[in-house]
């Protein structure tokens, strides 16, 4: 025991002296909150559309100021060319068309239906498709009040949707990433700093010195985790505070549940920094492998994806993915108010994954070559 | 000198692949003598060095140090040894004390025991005014004696030194090797590699290794009148080609 604490007292004062990673420790929070929470926005504002009308209607003339009127859309301009508005699209001044085409009112008013024609640029589909589904809810909102206008009285007979966004009612994006950065960065932490500290003292030659010791290769390894683990919940602190500070993210659940949980995930994830480090001469090739895990891993937790639209065999792969879990349990804990019970599933597995990689670690770890 | 055998290695080979870096070593050292292992570069000493340590395992043969054997005792082993690697290798990023305190609580010496042994090492470097400085402000001469000193904090039966003087100007070079014989006086065994043959002379008995094979062992003296030369350097010239 005494020697796992004397080997963590030498990491600190390394930590504390390294001019580097010092700042960097409370530069990285900082600035990954500030700058990816407000980047990462998946909120759409300011739909750059242009309208094609050919047909010069009062109905026409409404449905553009409809679009007009909407948070979501900003027309650019009414022109009366198709062939110039598919210019505009091409040369990306414009992200979606509106065709109007001659004698839309007339049909409307003689056939009692008529059409109206949308294109978006699907170069980016999640926007294409979302830029589709506010425009279709501005017309058929405009068809309604088209409706009455016609028939003179109220038509009734009409189902209304009235949605409530639960969990997070004004569907701030913020409170849906922030937490999400949150694990990102606390995986950087753990998994980069833990790795590279070990494999510099290969390289430097300090480890020989220590395996020619008889220090255990548990505590060699235990003493490297301690401080890491110490620093990582220090980071989520400081991310909760400019959390609740900066963003005022909503804290429905109860910290000990995600103070607890961050702690068996900083154990497992750690543990994978060490048990790559353990593979590695170069702090060059832990810093590649590391980084091919991060992000295999974190394009793979769900953080900008959903998680449910994964294929089965990716949803397999989740289950040694550290980052699922956490992803998973931050905001549900967050935004939700999970409690001990509600991710009782996502404890099994991060405990599951935390006690295997660590004595792998342990195992891997060379004392003799 | 006393006749206690504390190394003795018999048919110890190490192969990499089909590169034999130890071939057929037998030799026993001492209690309290300098053992100089002497060698090309490339000949096999730091190989050696590194099994008799538990560094490296052996592919075939015996190694006891200590009263141990390396194989299945090797954390024992390594309570009972000193080794300072060709490489420095003290962390730069701490300071003297720092370092002195670090080894000396891995190897289990208590807090009073290490204040005593550290002022007392220190005293010998001439360094007690030095304890805060950190090790990347030394001079290679000082970093050298302090690994040293390092290596003999938890008082080692044996100490390994993988040529602890190269690089070093000719001054500090006999300071050390006054180091190295007051730790002999006190009855702790040296196993050393150099380069410099002058060095050679200063050891009790010296090995002297020629691609893989000890091609002679014995004392300075014997083996000069052995080979009929006047100095060890002609010794080592004769023996490598």
């Amino acid at each position: 025991m005494r020697i796992i604490l004397i080997l963590i007292q030498k990491e600190f004062l390394q930590v504390f002296r390294n001019k580097t990673l010092l700042p960097l420790i409370f530069v990285l929070p900082i600035v990954q909150l500030l700058v990816l929470v407000n980047a990462a926005t998946q909120e759409m504002r300011n739909i750059k559309v242009v309208i094609v009308d050919q047909d010069y209607s009062s109905l026409s003339r409404q449905l553009v100021s409809k679009f007009d009127a909407s948070d979501f859309f900003n027309v650019q301009k009414v022109i009366d060319n198709k062939q110039d508005g598919i210019e505009l699209f091409k040369n990306g001044s414009s992200d979606m068309i509106l065709v109007i085409k001659n004698d839309t009112e007339a049909d409307l008013l003689n056939n009692q239906e008529s059409s109206v024609q949308i294109l978006t640029n699907a170069i980016n589909s999640t926007r294409a498709q979302l830029s589709f589904a506010y425009a279709r809810s501005v017309i058929s909102d405009f068809n309604y009040d088209l409706k009455i206008e016609l028939s003179d009285f109220n038509v009734g007979k009409r189902i209304q949707t009235q949605s409530l966004f639960w969990f997070n009612t004004e569907l701030n994006s913020k409170y849906y990433m922030l937490p999400g950065i949150l694990v990102i960065l606390l995986t950087i932490i753990g998994m980069f700093m833990s790795a590279m500290n070990l494999v510099r003292e290969k390289e430097i030659g300090t480890m020989e010195q220590i395996n020619v010791t008889p220090v255990r290769k548990s505590q060699f390894i235990i003493a490297k985790l301690v401080p890491f683990w110490i620093i990582g919940i220090f980071e989520l602190t400081l991310g909760l505070f400019i959390g609740k500070l900066v963003y005022d993210i909503p804290i429905v659940g109860n910290l000990m549940v995600l103070y607890s949980f961050a702690a068996v995930y900083l154990i497992a994830i750690l543990g994978f920094g060490l048990f790559l480090s353990t593979l590695a001469n170069t702090q060059q090739q832990v810093m590649l492998m590391s980084f091919f895990f991060l992000l295999v891993f974190v394009m793979m937790s769900g953080i900008f994806t959903a998680y449910e639209n994964m294929p089965t065999w990716a949803k397999i792969i989740d289950i040694v993915n550290p980052l699922y879990y956490f992803m998973n349990v931050v905001r549900m804990v967050l935004l939700k108010g999970s409690g001990f019970a509600d991710v009782a599933k996502y404890f099994y597995g991060i405990s599951g994954i935390a006690l295997l990689i660590v004595p792998l670690a342990i195992w891997n770890y060379r004392k003799t070559s | 000198m006393n006749e206690e055998v504390v190394i003795k290695v018999s048919h110890l080979y190490k192969k990499f692949g089909h590169f034999t870096a130890n071939d057929d070593l037998n030799f026993e050292v001492f209690k309290g003598e300098i053992f100089g292992f002497l060698g090309a570069n490339g000949a096999g000493k730091t190989t050696a060095m590194r099994i008799l340590c538990g560094l490296s395992t052996p592919t075939s043969g015996e190694v006891n140090v200590a009263g141990l054997d390396v194989g299945t005792c090797a954390d024992a082993v390594k309570a009972k040894i000193g080794y300072m690697s060709q490489k420095f290798s003290l962390y730069e990023d701490l300071t003297i004390w720092e370092n002195m305190r670090l080894y000396a609580g891995i190897y289990g010496v208590n807090k009073n025991e290490f204040r005593m042994r550290g002022e007392e090492l220190l005293r010998e470097l001439n360094m007690c005014d030095e304890r805060n400085r950190l090790i990347s402000t030394l001079s290679l001469g000082w970093k050298q004696k302090l690994a040293f000193m390092v290596a003999m904090i938890h008082k080692p039966q044996i100490v390994f030194l993988d040529e602890p003087t190269s690089g070093v100007d000719p001054i500090t070079r006999r300071q050390f090797w006054e180091l190295i014989y007051e730790a002999a006086a006190n009855g702790v065994t040296i196993f050393v590699t150099t380069h410099y043959m002058d060095e050679a002379e200063y050891c009790d008995r010296v090995s002297i290794m020629v691609d893989g094979r000890i091609e002679a062992l014995d004392t300075p003296s014997q083996l000069k009148i052995d080979h009929n030369v006047s100095s060890m350097n002609d010794l080592f010239l004769k023996l490598i080609r």
